[in-house]
């Protein structure tokens, strides 16, 4: 925790929370930059991030939670800006089967956040006003990178694991294909070895919204005193679909009105469906950064595992000893279990020790953040087959 | 087609060893050498893959039935989704010491390709598969005229998931066909128990059950 100095009080609570994030902070001064893919440095920098239970002495107990998109470390406590609880607190906490009380869990914001760790809102030290457009555009490589500096900084060499979802699942693959070595188990979740051209459509509709809002700027609107939250917000909305399925949409919302029983014949949000996405875009504005989504949407688009091992994907695992449980989930059609299926025939190839589940729900992409206890036994019985391989403690 | 053959579906699998252990998987994992890699394909609920483990040995499953997977990989078994028929063709050559299908030929679309697959990816080869030309089989076609249907095999023919039976006989010449050498073959009577080594091939493919064949590439 550190206490925001008087000075940038006046300032959005997100510039605050770039710099001054209420999380715990590892800096890395001018004499260890992050090497960016991009072909340059980026230093100084930080990452924010957060810690549940306890390292043993070993240091064997050690999981790294890896965001997605538009998550951030605060996987299993109160969010500070939102008030609400941990996005994934379903899943890591006591007792849970990321289980806190076995554990050390790590979760840290990736490079280009949000949310403390460097990124597009963080103030650039050679003009002291937020990068904007300035930052570099990174990687999911680069955002692993930062990831095993802040491991080392913990004095940690091994992780018992690496888990995520979506995004977070691309870095669990990226963990697994650069540093095996230093990853004892990984649980790619409703992920990707590549972004689909649909996805990277997606996400192209997402950045044009943020940049066709006036108030943009350019990616200077914190220099200007503007907000481009309209622009962010359609953007939300549009992504948000992409989340649910067609099924979980109709059985939620239907044709329902929102509290009126016939239609205004105006552009109001007459439709229940209509006025949940107005909220998923308002909501979403309050607490994150528009130019971290190019950013990190960006990053998603560039990812693809394969072409960096020559086109075939079963060389970004070639030799590894790690333990894979990978998982997809029916109704998810942004990530959808092919994708999955071709993370698994290319470990297969390798000779991985690999599981791989589909779990069947209509949910879509979001399954993987939700109550799914199909998904929980899975990853706690594997998590428990790992421990005993690794000799943890139950 | 993966799905392990239904529990009631061969007399063998009702017959329990004294572990508590299917007979039949007890007679497959003791074919297995200890702390060698094995691919188990159409695990079911992972049954094999679990005394294969109490063996020493590295193994991994596949299985069609998404029930049957998330129940392996909950307990921690290495189970992968998939398709014989389709999925074979993903792994390299010589990955394991064994590829065991169990209870599983007769449910496949090509079980020629199975086999072929499993002996290039495996240097041995476990087959285990119900056998129809049991007499009893045999008296039903003859006396009845219809598809046969036993305590073992009750499907109806068009409820069947069992695609393509076969006898000893038709098993050991498609081995011959595909190039496998036999290191070992049994078969079991009705209670598991296996029959005479020394007795003749129509003398097994009469009374055999089921049968157990060890193969590896010539």
């Amino acid at each position: 925790m550190s206490t925001p100095p008087a000075a940038e009080k006046k300032l959005p609570v997100l510039v605050r929370e770039a710099d001054h994030p209420r999380s715990q902070l590892a800096s890395f001064g001018a004499d260890r930059p992050l090497r960016l893919e991009a072909g340059l440095d980026l230093s100084p920098f930080q990452i924010a991030y957060q810690t549940y239970g306890e390292l043993n002495a070993a240091k064997s107990n050690a999981i790294l939670v890896c965001h997605a998109l538009t998550g951030d470390q605060h996987v299993a406590n109160t969010h500070p800006v939102t008030g609400k609880g941990g996005w994934w607190d379903i899943m890591v906490g006591p007792g849970r089967p990321i289980d806190t009380d076995r554990y050390f869990v790590i979760c840290s914001n990736v490079v280009g956040g949000c949310m403390g760790s460097t990124g597009p809102s963080s103030t650039n030290p050679l003009t002291a006003a937020p990068w904007g457009l300035d930052f570099p555009v990174i990687t999911v490589r680069d955002m692993v990178r930062a990831q095993t500096m802040l491991i080392d900084h913990l004095g940690i060499d091994t992780l018992f694991s690496v888990a995520g979802g979506s995004m977070g699942g691309m870095q669990v693959l990226e963990w697994c294909a650069s540093f095996s070595e230093r990853v004892f188990s990984a649980l790619p979740i409703a992920t990707a070895p590549r972004h689909s051209a649909q996805n990277i459509a997606f996400h192209e509709v997402g950045r044009q919204a943020v940049m066709a809002d006036p108030e943009w700027r350019g990616g200077r609107y914190f220099v200007e005193g503007t907000s481009p939250r309209r622009g962010l917000s359609v953007a939300r909305m549009g992504a948000h679909i992409t989340y649910l399925s067609d099924t979980a949409l109709h059985r939620k919302f239907g044709r329902k009105f929102q509290d009126r029983d016939n239609p205004t014949f105006s552009f109001d949000a007459d439709f229940e469906v209509e006025s949940y996405l107005r909220h998923q875009g308002s909501t979403f504005v309050e607490r994150f950064d528009a130019n971290s989504y190019l950013y990190l949407t960006r990053a998603m688009d560039y990812f693809d595992l394969a072409a960096d091992h020559g086109g075939v994907l079963a060389k970004a695992f070639t030799g590894t000893r790690t333990r894979y449980c990978v998982i997809s989930f029916t109704s998810d059609w942004l990530f959808p279990t092919t994708e999955s299926r071709a993370v698994v025939h290319a470990l297969n190839a390798g000779g991985a020790r690999v599981s791989f589940a589909e779990i069947e729900t209509d949910k879509g992409h979001d399954a993987f953040l939700l109550d799914e206890p199909e998904l929980h036994g899975i990853v706690r019985g594997f998590l428990d087959s790992a421990a005993r391989t690794r000799g943890l403690k139950p | 087609m993966l799905a392990r053959v239904p529990r009631d579906l061969t007399m063998a699998e009702t017959v329990r060893g004294p572990g508590g252990a299917r007979v039949d998987l007890l007679l497959v994992s003791q074919m297995v050498e200890p702390g060698s890699r094995v691919l188990d394909v159409g695990c079911g609920d992972g049954e094999l893959l679990h005394l294969l483990e109490a063996r020493g040995v590295d193994g991994r499953g596949i299985e069609l039935s998404r029930e049957g997977v998330n129940e392996c990989v909950a307990k921690g078994l290495a189970v992968v989704q998939g398709d014989a028929d389709t999925d074979l063709s993903f792994y390299p050559d010589d990955a394991f010491d064994y590829v065991i299908l169990s209870q599983t030929l007769q449910a496949t679309r090509c079980p020629r390709d199975v086999v072929e697959h499993m002996l290039r990816i495996g240097r041995h080869a476990i087959v285990s598969f119900p056998n129809f030309g049991h007499w009893r089989i045999r008296l039903q076609l003859m006396f009845y005229g219809r598809m046969p249907r036993t305590a073992n095999l009750p499907e109806t023919w068009y409820e069947t998931p069992n695609i393509h039976f076969c006898t000893i006989k038709d098993f050991s010449e498609m081995c011959a066909l595909v190039g496998a050498r036999m290191e070992k073959a049994v078969a079991l009577d009705p209670w598991g128990r296996a029959l005479k080594i020394d007795a003749p091939w129509w003398f097994w493919n009469l009374f055999g059950e089921q049968a157990v064949f060890l193969l590896n590439r010539k």
